[in-house]
């Protein structure tokens, strides 16, 4: 086998915020730093976010650290480690003012500090009322963000490897991570990259469910990849719904809408939000109005062919108030729905978001299994889970996850670097090996799934199965599913075998990192039989001992889902915090 | 143009923000089979925006500044409808 080998001192996988943070930690050290990405940097996912960046810099109202602590804690309903959550919010005010200082444009208060606005969840004085904790580059905070830590890498001289995709990890015989596979998509030649440090930054995987808000590159790469290598996925049972999505195409209907007077109905025309929540009805809360939903399609009583969505309809709304209070939804569904919602209703479901769960690391980036760091690996950003958001993240913590992580699991891989042997180690050759035999396999492979019928398939049973409210017997079904589905993926083949930007090849190269991240889902969610965050089962109870569901006694803890025979294993939250004492246990309720 | 162009091109129309993503598809699949050399080399090039810009000028938010893009953009909103 003679595949070429690239050498680093750290090799990083992905250049959203995460990856970009970490990388200029190690560049400016001076240490030689490799960045893949399937992208073009500044097109990762987290150009998306427009919300802000969270932290407790108090320029408009006093704040402070420990309640933007008490408030993630919470809106994780308990299941954040409280060091990691520490450790974040007291860093926050740091790395904001420092992206400040690279050049990131935020808006600004007329005395030139950085403007901030309130965002749900923020409260001042451990939850007594709203504070203004966000901060923005107008709508474009993400965007923003990736420029000027794009600007900043190249000026420290960080080796980028633009449209290069990642395969598999390598590591050695005490498991040891020593770099990755990567494939050059215009050449379909495969590298190995090897170095002293390894980092995963690749973002999430929201691409499982069949509606989701993710764009199409959010593939789960590293925690394929991850798992593949034997490392369990942590908390994957815990994703981020919104309510409305546009049916099939995941964009976003904001709750603005019902606000104006949209009422969702059934395939009988029901207003059947009245049976749910009597008083509030449409506007009852995000939770409410999703199990709502999801109920009615269980029943029966969904629409459209496959009866699979419900409806939001503003027919009934002056098309005056439409085209001038609701110009960007009507656009939204005459585009993504081919519906005129002064004619017809929208149709509708709950859409994945985010994902809390991931790679299992601690607050200084370390990836952690059995309790000990695996030696020379690292991840950062929604790929990995440290864990702050626990099971629920409030708006606004992701993107200075990316900073506090980023830059933390940076500086590790610094001091690991410095305390590492001059001279690479020889390579270990199984792993490599174990991943060109992939692609050959799908080079060879015939009579075989077609990726698009897989994926589809895939994204069909994780959204019936285990989307944002759970039923227990639709679980278990799930599971035996879901495994069906796999046994699909282990033939998919494509008809292009070509070497040049060959897009299938690369799809199904994605779909085999997927459908890792759907079964630990789908089983993670199975086996944890309480409420928690955004984890809702029908079977578990409001009771006074369980408020919510939630079941404290049996399931304060993270789950850790292993590939290999679809294990689960589980370890404690870490209720102690760094410096201050425990947050204590609480019925979250806002 | 050489297929490694024009599969650059296919693998540069997935972007950063799902709504692009949904609206190059329908585009790549319906129009982009009928495009001239010169055309695809423009689409190539509108490729190179920075997304919220690409998705403010394809949704007709705001007029793209750059004359010589602004018949390619036209033509993706076209095959949106
Ligand atoms: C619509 C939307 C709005 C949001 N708004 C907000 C907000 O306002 N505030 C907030 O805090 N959060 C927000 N979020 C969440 C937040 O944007 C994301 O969690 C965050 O941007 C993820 O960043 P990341 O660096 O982990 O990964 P990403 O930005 O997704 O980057 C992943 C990188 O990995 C690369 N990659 C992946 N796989 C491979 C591979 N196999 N080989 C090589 N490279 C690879 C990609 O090319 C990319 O460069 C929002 C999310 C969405 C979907």
């Amino acid at each position: 086998m003679s595949v070429p080998v690239r050498k680093f001192d750290a090799v990083i996988v992905g250049a959203g915020g995460a990856g970009l943070r970490a990388a200029l930690q190690l560049s400016e050290a001076g240490l030689k730093t490799a960045v893949l990405s399937k992208v073009f940097p500044t097109r990762s996912h987290t150009v998306a976010a427009q919300g802000g960046v969270s932290a407790s810099l108090g320029n408009s109202e006093p704040d402070h650290w420990h309640w933007h602590m008490y408030d993630t804690v919470k809106g994780s309903d308990w299941l954040g480690d409280q060091d990691a959550i520490e450790f974040m919010c007291r860093e926050a005010p740091n790395v904001v003012v420092e992206l400040e200082h690279f050049g990131m444009p935020f808006d600004r208060n007329a005395d030139g500090s950085i403007y901030q606005r309130p965002f749900g969840g923020h409260m001042s004085n451990f939850g007594e009322k709203p504070v203004r904790r966000a901060c923005a580059a107008a709508d474009r905070t993400g965007h923003a963000m990736l420029h000027a830590l794009y600007q900043r890498n190249v000026r420290a001289n960080t080796q980028f490897f633009v449209e290069w995709m990642a395969l598999d990890l390598v590591r050695d015989e005490q498991g040891n991570v020593q770099g990755v596979v990567a494939m050059e998509m215009e050449t379909s030649e495969v590298y190995v990259f090897q170095a002293k440090a390894t980092l995963f930054a690749t973002g999430g995987a929201g691409r499982i469910f069949a509606s989701s808000t993710n764009a199409f590159i959010n593939t789960g790469d590293g925690l394929g990849m991850a798992a593949r290598a034997g490392i369990p996925l942590e908390d994957m049972e815990f994703w981020q719904f919104h309510p409305t999505g546009v049916a099939g195409a995941g964009v976003l209907i904001t709750e603005g809408v019902r606000g104006e007077g949209g009422i969702l109905r059934n395939s009988a025309g029901e207003r059947f939000m009245e049976r749910y929540a009597p008083n509030a009805k449409d506007l009852a809360s995000r939770d409410v109005v999703s199990r709502a939903m999801v109920t009615e399609i269980n029943e029966g009583r969904g629409c459209g062919p496959n009866k699979d969505h419900v409806l939001l309809d503003i027919t009934h709304l002056d098309p005056e108030v439409i085209k001038s209070k609701l110009p960007g939804i009507r656009e939204i569904s005459i585009k993504f729905a081919n519906v005129d919602p002064i004619k017809a209703p929208i149709p509708v479901v709950p859409t994945c978001h985010y994902q809390m769960g991931g790679i299992p690391t601690n607050y200084k980036g370390e990836v952690i299994v059995d309790e000990k760091p695996v030696t020379g690996f690292y991840a950062a950003g929604e790929v990995a889970c440290a864990s702050v958001h626990g099971a629920n993240r409030l708006g606004t913590n992701s993107l200075l996850d990316l900073l506090v992580f980023g830059k933390s699991s940076g500086n590790s891989m610094i001091d690991f670097i410095k305390t590492a042997p001059k001279d690479l180690p020889p390579l270990a050759i199984g792993d490599v090996e174990r991943s060109l035999a992939r692609v050959e396999r799908l080079n060879q492979q015939s009579n075989g799934t077609q990726v698009n019928d897989a994926r589809a398939a895939m994204q069909a049973t994780m959204q019936k199965h285990c989307g944002v409210f759970r039923f227990k017997d639709m679980l278990a079904e799930g599971v035996a599913k879901i495994l069906e589905v796999e046994k699909m993926v282990k033939t998919i083949e494509i008809a292009d075998k070509s070497r040049t930007f060959n897009t299938a090849r690369l799809e199904a190269l994605e779909l085999e990192n997927l459908i890792e991240v759907a079964k630990a889902t789908m089983i993670s969610a199975d086996a944890r039989t309480e409420s928690r965050g955004a984890h809702v089962r029908d079977d578990a109870e409001d009771t006074p001992e369980r408020p919510n569901g939630r079941d404290d006694q049996n399931w304060l803890k993270h789950t850790l889902w292993h590939r290999d025979g679809n294990q689960l294993k589980y370890k404690p939250v870490t209720m102690k915090p760094l410096s201050v004492d425990t947050i204590a246990l609480k019925t979250r309720s806002y | 143009m050489e297929e490694v162009e024009l599969k650059r091109i296919l693998w540069r129309s997935r972007r950063g923000l799902l709504e692009l993503d949904l609206q190059l598809e329908r585009f790549v699949a319906e129009v982009l089979p009928t495009l001239s050399e010169a055309e695809l080399a423009l689409y190539g090039d509108v490729l190179l925006l920075p997304d919220q810009d690409f998705l403010a000028y394809v949704n007709g938010a705001v007029a793209c500044p750059n004359a010589r893009l602004v018949p390619m953009i036209e033509r993706i909103r076209a095959a949106q409808r």
